[in-house]
Order: C-alpha cells, then structure tokens, then sequence
C-alpha cells in the first residue's frame, strides 16, 4: 500500500486489487449490495483507494480497516444516495518522518485481533460479523449479549494508546 | 479549549464504523471525532475489527474483465467531490450538512432559534440556539437523543456539558438542560423520535417545530 501512496506504483495497485478484490465481493453481497451490483461497488472502492490513497496513514490503520470503511462508506452512500458524514481528515505534519516501529505495532496488534476473531466460538463469530456488516442496529450492538467487543478490543490496546498518545500532539 | 469529557458510547462508534447508525447520529459521532482524538483512536479500533473481519473473508470469483477495466481507469478523470472544512465553531460534518451555507435559523421562542439539518424517516437532527441562562423545556425522550455543544456550555441534572461534550438522552434521562452563563449556547442535536414534554404548551408546539 505504501508503494500505491508514495511512488503511485501501479503494479502493487494491481497486487492489493488482487487480494482484496476477490474477498471484497462476498463482504459487500452479504453488507446488503444485490449481487448484480457487487462487481461495480468493488471497482468504485479500489479505486477510490488509488484515488485517495494519500489519506492513508500507516500509523493510524491497516490497509484492511481503511478498505473497511471505504467499502461501508461506499455501499451505505449508493443506498441513501447521500454522503455519509465522515470526520475531517487529520492534517498530517508534512515534514513528519515515518515512525517504523508504530507501523509495526499497527500491522502486529492487526494480526492478534485476526487470530483472536478466528479464535471465537462459531456463535460469537456470527454475531461479530453482523454487527461489522451492518446487521445489527445500535441498540442491537448495545444489547446483545454474546458480543464480545471489550475482548476484541482488548487486543488493539497497545496500538490504540500509542495511537491516542500520538494523536496529541497533532491537533487541538 | 477546555478537554473534551463526556464521549460518543462505544456501541455508536462501532455502529457508525459498521454503516448501522441512523443518518443523524452519524452526522454527530462525525462531528464529535473531528474533534476528539480519544473517539477517533476508538473507531479505528472498531475499523480495525472491521478490516479483519474482511481480511478473514471468503474470497469469490470476479468477472474476468473486472481487473483490467478497473486499472484502465487510474488515469481516468474524477469529478471532485465537495469537501467541507471546519468554519468557525461548525466541523467539517456540520458545514456540510448546511452544504456550505449558514444556518438559517428559526425562532422557536424565548429567544431559542433552531436550524434543521437532515431529517428523514428515521432520524433528524437540528442547531439549537439557547440564550445564556435559557432553559429547555423540561423533557425526556422516545427513542435516543445525542446533543453536542457547538459553543457556550449547557447543565442539566447529570453534569456539565462544555464544547465537544456529547450527552446521550435515552428513556431514562428526564432533563431541563440550561445553557449556562456567558456565550449562547449553540448545540448539534440528532434524536430518532419526537421528545415526550411534561408541560402541556411545548406538547402543542412540538408538531409546529418538529422536535
């Protein structure tokens, strides 16, 4: 993904197409995208993600999570035909050098929480990933018992605190 | 500016992650993590869960001319999208709610203005302009409501709430929120059912001001 952001190099555009386009279509058939329309919501996010790949900041997210959100952003906008509000982009510090070992904690805690969902009862599974794919409504999310959110989010600790320390010092 | 200290539930942000959020409470969790770093680190969390859960995902055969038409396109011109900075006290997610224009704002009485900023089926949400020392109508709620303070402070039974605080109105909150002494007050509130009043003349009023 890096190489996609600085040197705008096609042939890893072509990788990640490669890996995330195939998972990407059943991801977006079951967040609600008849199947007829997959094909064109998968084309718009890959290449919103070349188009915008310099918001992406490996010290904030994995690739994945930022397809993630790109993908429900996408699927909920062609729904609604409306734009769904999203936060105003953080102003990164252009003179700012990459920071390799937050990178690192990110691409890690990343592969802990991987194992950890794979690790889930084939119950907790099911009903973590409908409330990531729009299934289940906020007050469903609140109340369903069996979601184990504090768990998942337990792995991502770590990253998350260097991630809020790091935060700080960029804006307010 | 004074910290942030009431914050959007971790329930919201995970559904505003997963797209489940009705529209006007989006329009708030956006607005409040435009402004809050511990929220935004939160819902990166949640996209993270979110990014493996697609990572993990079953792969499915594309049509096979799908790649290809999708790297012919790299070059292809784009119509740019209308991008909405912070103006003023507004973030980004307010401004462009309003589309880049200014409230236009409609008195309520007691000196309370009101400017509506989405409203469908199943979920509005509204600036409310409150006057230093003004209270609201003492009421309690339907369904949710998130109110976060744009400018000025309000109080009500639970506690202070200063900019960027978000309090979460549901059934069991019934509150007179004050605006407090100093700047008016100018708060973003999203709701998802009409408010219930105790006092009969706000119960008449409610269906000429939407609330």
């Amino acid at each position: 993904m890096l190489r996609v952001k600085i040197d705008r190099d096609r042939a890893a555009f072509a990788a990640l197409f490669d890996h995330f386009a195939p998972r990407l279509k059943g991801f977006v058939i079951r967040g609600g995208t008849p199947a007829a329309q997959a094909e064109e919501v998968i084309q718009d996010v890959m290449l919103t993600v070349w188009r915008k790949a310099e918001q992406f900041d490996p010290h904030r997210a994995q690739v994945s999570a930022w397809i993630y959100q790109i993908a429900r952003h996408r699927q909920i906008d062609i729904a609604r035909k409306e734009a769904r509000p999203v936060p105003e982009e953080l102003k990164e510090d252009p003179g700012a050098e990459a920071d390799a070992s937050q990178i690192l904690a990110i691409e890690q805690e990343s592969e802990h929480l991987k194992q950890a969902l794979q690790r889930l009862s084939a119950d907790q599974r099911i009903i973590v990933e409908k409330a990531y794919l729009g299934e289940l409504t906020h007050q469903e999310i609140q109340t369903q018992t069996g979601l184990p959110l504090g768990t998942i989010k337990s792995r991502i600790r770590l990253g998350l605190e260097r991630l809020r320390h790091d935060l700080k010092g960029l804006r307010t | 500016m004074t910290a942030i200290t009431h914050h959007i539930p971790d329930h919201l942000l995970a559904s505003y992650a997963a797209g489940s959020l009705p529209h006007a409470f989006a329009v708030v969790v956006a607005s409040h993590v435009s402004m809050c770093n511990d929220c935004r680190a939160s819902l990166a969390a949640h996209q993270a869960v979110g990014g493996a859960i697609l990572e993990t995902a079953s792969t499915s055969p594309l049509s096979s001319g799908l790649r290809a038409s999708v790297l012919a396109q790299l070059d292809a011109p784009v119509r740019a999208e209308p991008h909405y900075d912070r103006s003023g006290i507004y973030p980004g997610p307010v401004v462009a709610a309003l589309q880049g224009q200014q409230p236009k704002w409609k008195a309520l009485g007691m000196g309370v203005r009101q400017t509506i900023l989405t409203a469908d089926a199943e979920s509005n949400a509204r600036l409310l302009f409150i006057p230093a020392g003004q209270a609201m109508p003492d009421h309690s709620h339907n369904g949710l409501e998130l109110t976060m303070v744009l400018q000025g402070s309000f109080s009500d039974s639970t506690g202070r709430f200063g900019i960027g605080d978000v309090e979460v109105g549901d059934e069991d909150l019934n509150h007179t929120p004050t605006a407090d002494a100093g700047d008016p007050c100018i708060c973003l509130a999203a709701t998802d059912a009409p408010l219930r009043f105790k006092a009969l003349l706000p119960r008449l009023l409610q269906p000429l001001f939407r609330i």
